[in-house]
């Protein structure tokens, strides 16, 4: 069964075509990179596979569950850190946590005990006590990406979430989530960024709301840099 | 096993809202302080300007602070309602909204729980005014404090989906602040809260079948009989009907392929 498998996706505001005819297919335990330049459609298809919108046309499955006719399976396999943040600023970092655990079914204890796990892996656990304003932007990333995992998700998308981020939050931020994938977890990774792209990762390119090109990341540009491939495709007209 | 899931997700909303408006001080005073200001000052001002007769549930003539404080309580539900609705379209704004829609349960029962967790965290305070009240000599039967307790809960889950049905479509929170000129001061003042029918009825008797049909002036008589320990049927009826088309309109404009929700652009 295919972690995600999305067919025929196409979505609009208005007269505007957000996304045109999206196909796209993940193997369990990958790691996928969707990778576009600002404004080329990932949030809008992040937020259809999220289930916020409903797509105009065609379908999403998340391991087997339709987002639009069986919705609660497959958003309880779900996992997701979006661009925008999305904590709780006047509320600690562990309330945070315990709201997050009860929307997904978690008593108080179980949530609060997976809650010290996540956030230990993620070096935040020393921070529980505190307001999420008084943390750093990385910092709150990943209190984000600990709570993403608290319900212990099949799937984990995460979109642009190394935005504004230095080097080194980054590089933690990306590194821990590759080490998940190769837990068994799912990863679909929202990025402008080229260098967050390595050589074995799976490679969807999505420009003006289209894929372009779908592979291997190690395919993608034979001979050539990933960033020369990427302007040169991303460059060319709809 | 579902229900459980869903009874803990409604505990949790409930958890968070609390926290949240105990965090708020300035809310949480002005709450506090609003109505005393409309009892100690306005209702004292026009005691003498307003006289009343004997309306049902009153057995007597009464003082003007006796008559406005079930409107002052239906303000403080109104206000804590569109308020909530406020902080809907703020959430949604820095994007903790999507954290609620994206949990595993009907987008409906989520919207509820929101809605029924609002409503509970201005109970102690409407409760906390109803004690002060009766400074100003506004003493109902203790038990009325008791008989009101579901009524209270009704007018405050109608409001709260008047608000948030409006938080649906509203798009930026600039667009809230007139909103709420358009929604509160009308609901408010055309209404039973400050003045009786009777008194509408003699002034401007078109005024008087707007104050009729304003769900908000069911909220307030339907409190006011339940706090002298009397049922209003028509009240019950009227805050029943308009609580299940606002929450009907907002679950619809939160729908996911439907309604306002579903035409927005992605943020």
């Amino acid at each position: 069964m295919t972690a995600l498998a999305i067919e025929n996706l196409s979505h609009g505001f208005g007269a505007r075509r957000a996304l045109y005819d999206v196909n796209l297919s993940m193997e369990p335990g990958s790691f996928t990179v969707l990778l576009g330049p600002n404004g080329a459609g990932k949030t809008t298809l992040v937020s259809l596979v999220t289930g916020l919108y409903s797509a105009q046309q065609g379908d999403i499955r998340i391991f087997g569950h339709s987002i639009r006719r069986d919705p609660l399976p497959a958003l309880a396999s779900l996992g997701v850190v979006f661009q925008m943040p999305t904590l709780d600023l006047d509320l600690t970092v562990a309330q945070n946590m315990a709201y997050h655990g009860a929307l997904h079914g978690l008593s108080r204890r179980e949530g609060m005990e997976r809650a010290g796990k996540e956030l230990a892996r993620l070096e935040v656990s020393d921070r529980q006590g505190d307001k999420v304003r008084a943390l750093s932007g990385g910092l709150r990333r990943r209190v984000e990406i600990a709570r993403a995992l608290l319900h212990r998700p099949q799937f984990l998308i995460v979109d642009e979430a190394t935005a504004g981020l230095d080097v080194a939050g980054r590089q933690l931020l990306l590194t821990h989530v590759r080490s998940l994938c190769r837990e068994g977890l799912s990863v679909l990774w929202a990025t402008h960024m080229l260098d967050e792209v390595e050589p074995a990762d799976q490679l969807v390119v999505l420009h003006r709301g289209s894929v372009r090109w779908t592979g291997e990341a190690r395919e993608f540009a034979p001979g050539q840099t990933l960033e020369a491939a990427f302007l040169q495709l991303t460059r060319s007209p709809s | 096993m579902r229900a459980r899931r869903a009874l803990r997700a409604l505990s949790g909303i409930v958890r968070r809202e609390m926290l949240r408006f105990v965090g708020q001080h300035g809310r949480f005073a002005a709450a506090v302080v609003r109505p005393l200001v409309w009892l100690g000052i306005f209702a004292v001002g026009f005691r003498s300007v307003l006289g009343l007769s004997i309306i049902p549930p009153y057995q007597t003539y009464i003082l003007y602070e006796v008559y406005i404080v079930p409107g002052l309580v239906g303000m403080m539900l109104l206000f804590h309602g569109m308020q909530s609705s406020l902080s809907m379209v703020y959430d949604r704004e820095v994007g903790s909204m999507r954290v609620l829609l994206t949990a595993p349960l009907p987008r409906w029962w989520l919207l509820g729980a929101r809605l029924l967790a609002n409503t509970i965290t201005v109970l102690p305070i409407v409760y906390l005014f109803l004690v002060l009240a009766r400074v100003w000599d506004v003493r109902p039967p203790v038990l009325g404090y008791a008989a009101a307790l579901p009524m209270l809960v009704l007018a405050g889950l109608m409001l709260g989906a008047l608000g948030l049905a409006l938080s649906s479509i509203i798009r930026q929170l600039e667009n809230f602040a007139g909103v709420m000129n358009f929604v509160i001061f009308p609901l408010f003042f055309a209404s039973t809260a400050l003045y009786p029918l009777w008194r509408l009825e003699e002034v401007s008797p078109m005024l008087a079948v707007i104050a009729w049909a304003n769900p908000f002036s069911h909220a307030v008589e339907m409190i006011r009989f339940a706090l002298y320990l009397q049922f209003e049927p028509v009240a019950f009826g009227m805050c029943s009907l308009a609580l299940v088309v606002f929450f009907g309109l907002a679950v619809w404009g939160y729908d996911p392929g439907r309604g306002f929700w579903a035409r927005r652009t992605a943020e």
